[in-house]
């Protein structure tokens, strides 16, 4: 598929670009459907529940059925909403999760694009999903979207900086930001084992940028009822529910790339394995990681999520940027 | 042979159109579905049953501002990091100190923020 950016463009190859990431789409889909399956399974039976099992064959239906429902669903505006905005809102929401699929390459042969600045990219665009929060809460006029969109907002920019400078240790390692030369550059030893800090700096802070417990006071339903999406009903509730599992896979599947030698088996003895398997294997851990410190973290307080990002995790990014180029420059040993 | 650059944004763009064009398709199939019967009660601001008092587009916390303000300087210190990382093996140990300076000015930055309790939510 890579060999595709090297040949002249035609109408057919445009046809098949289009097919292929329609495919990914359909992909994309069918595990955000199953990733709410599992997610209920999994917190069903950690809190001695059986989860859904009523539709279909253990319950395999249930998300479908959900969908549909909210498919045929009423889906109103709100008198006092600011209209535009409110039907704008869950669009903005949903696509930079799906747009930053375009920079994770697969594979070293199969990838969609190479614009050689994959994790800028990544970065910038992931980071455009909050606007669709602070959109939507804004937008319904109802104090506690307002709430829920106003935190969400202070919490996705200061959990930012710690997950940008955390990659930035990975960086460094590769000398480069594109996500192909950052795996090939693990070939020897994952990065989590020289940049274990900056991955825990970087798996904490992702968190906090997925909204998931213990950082989901944005939906936090036991004070803000669902934060941001209060007003939302029907399929537009459902887009905003849909960009933040489809930013899950997105968030899982970096943090295989950049910590855990994305499609690289973890010892050369198992190449026979295609390199995507192992990828895919890496990215569904990071992306039902969350489920489970769903099940085991009770929710912290605003004032410990703002300072522990600014008083903890940023300084220590900071020390762990320094330590990584002294070391790099003694171990290199150039002048 | 190298690649042609702009067929790359290229797929980039087909991303975009696909983000944007999903919500839409889905936004008007449901629009076919859905039975549309709002009346002023149900399209009423939700606040647990009770009776919405005044607009809540009211003025918020003067705090966020001022992590706004915060994230905005770090935020941009931390993009010239990025080319400087690159680099780094290039350019050696004059990057270190020319890095080491900037890296004191951002901790000196953290820290006055810090000692000026900006960093504290109250």
């Amino acid at each position: 598929m890579r060999d595709w950016l090297y040949e002249p463009l035609s109408a057919e190859r445009f046809g098949w670009m289009v097919l292929s990431i329609l495919i990914l789409l359909g992909v994309l889909l069918f595990l955000v459907t199953y990733a709410i399956y599992v997610q209920r399974k999994l917190l069903g039976w950690m809190q001695s529940r059986v989860g859904p099992n009523r539709v279909g064959p253990y319950g395999l239906l249930q998300t479908i059925a959900d969908v549909l429902k909210l498919l045929t669903k009423e889906s109103f505006v709100p008198t006092h909403a600011d209209r535009p905005l409110y039907l704008l809102a869950p669009i903005v929401a949903f696509a930079p999760a799906f747009v930053v699929f375009a920079v994770i390459p697969l594979t070293d042969r199969i990838a969609f694009t190479d614009i050689g600045i994959g994790l800028l990219f990544y970065i910038g665009v992931a980071s455009l999903s909050t606007l669709g929060v602070i959109m939507g809460g804004w937008a319904s006029n109802n104090k506690w979207s307002l709430i829920g969109a106003m935190r969400a907002a202070a919490m996705m920019i200061s959990y930012e900086i710690p997950l940008v400078l955390a990659a930035l240790g990975v960086v460094m390692l590769a000398g480069s930001i594109n996500l192909v030369d950052i795996v090939e550059a693990q070939r020897g030893v994952w990065n989590v084992v020289p940049q274990f800090v900056g991955f825990v700096i970087f798996l904490i802070a992702a968190l906090a940028e997925l909204n998931r417990t213990p950082f989901d006071l944005t939906e936090a339903e036991s004070e803000l009822i669902a934060g941001y999406q209060v007003e939302y009903s029907g399929f537009r509730f459902a887009i905003f529910m849909l960009g933040e599992y489809v930013y899950l896979f997105a968030m899982g599947a970096l943090i295989a790339i950049l910590y855990f030698g994305g499609w690289l088996p973890p010892h050369p003895a198992l190449d026979f394995i295609p390199g995507i398997v192992w990828l895919v294997v890496k990215t569904l851990f990071f992306a039902y990681l969350p489920f489970w410190l769903q099940a085991t973290f009770p929710r912290v307080r605003i004032d410990q999520l703002m300072t522990f990002s600014w008083k903890v995790l940023m300084p220590l990014a900071l020390v762990n940027i320094a330590f990584t180029s002294l070391v790099k420059t003694i171990a290199g040993g150039v002048s | 042979m190298p690649s042609l650059y702009w067929y790359n944004y290229l797929v980039v763009v087909l991303f975009i159109a696909l983000g944007i064009g999903l919500p839409i398709v889905a936004f008007a199939l449901s629009r076919l579905l859905r039975p549309k019967h709002a009346y002023a009660e149900k399209t009423t601001t939700y606040e647990s049953g009770a009776e919405p008092i005044g607009t809540s587009w009211v003025r918020f916390k003067v705090k966020y501002y001022l992590y706004a303000l915060l994230f905005l300087v770090f935020d941009v210190e931390t993009l010239f990091l990025y080319p400087w990382a690159v680099a780094f093996d290039r350019v050696g140990t004059f990057a270190l100190l020319e890095m080491v300076i900037f890296l004191a000015i951002l901790a000196f930055g953290l820290f006055y923020a810090w000692r000026k309790d900006v960093l504290e939510w109250k």
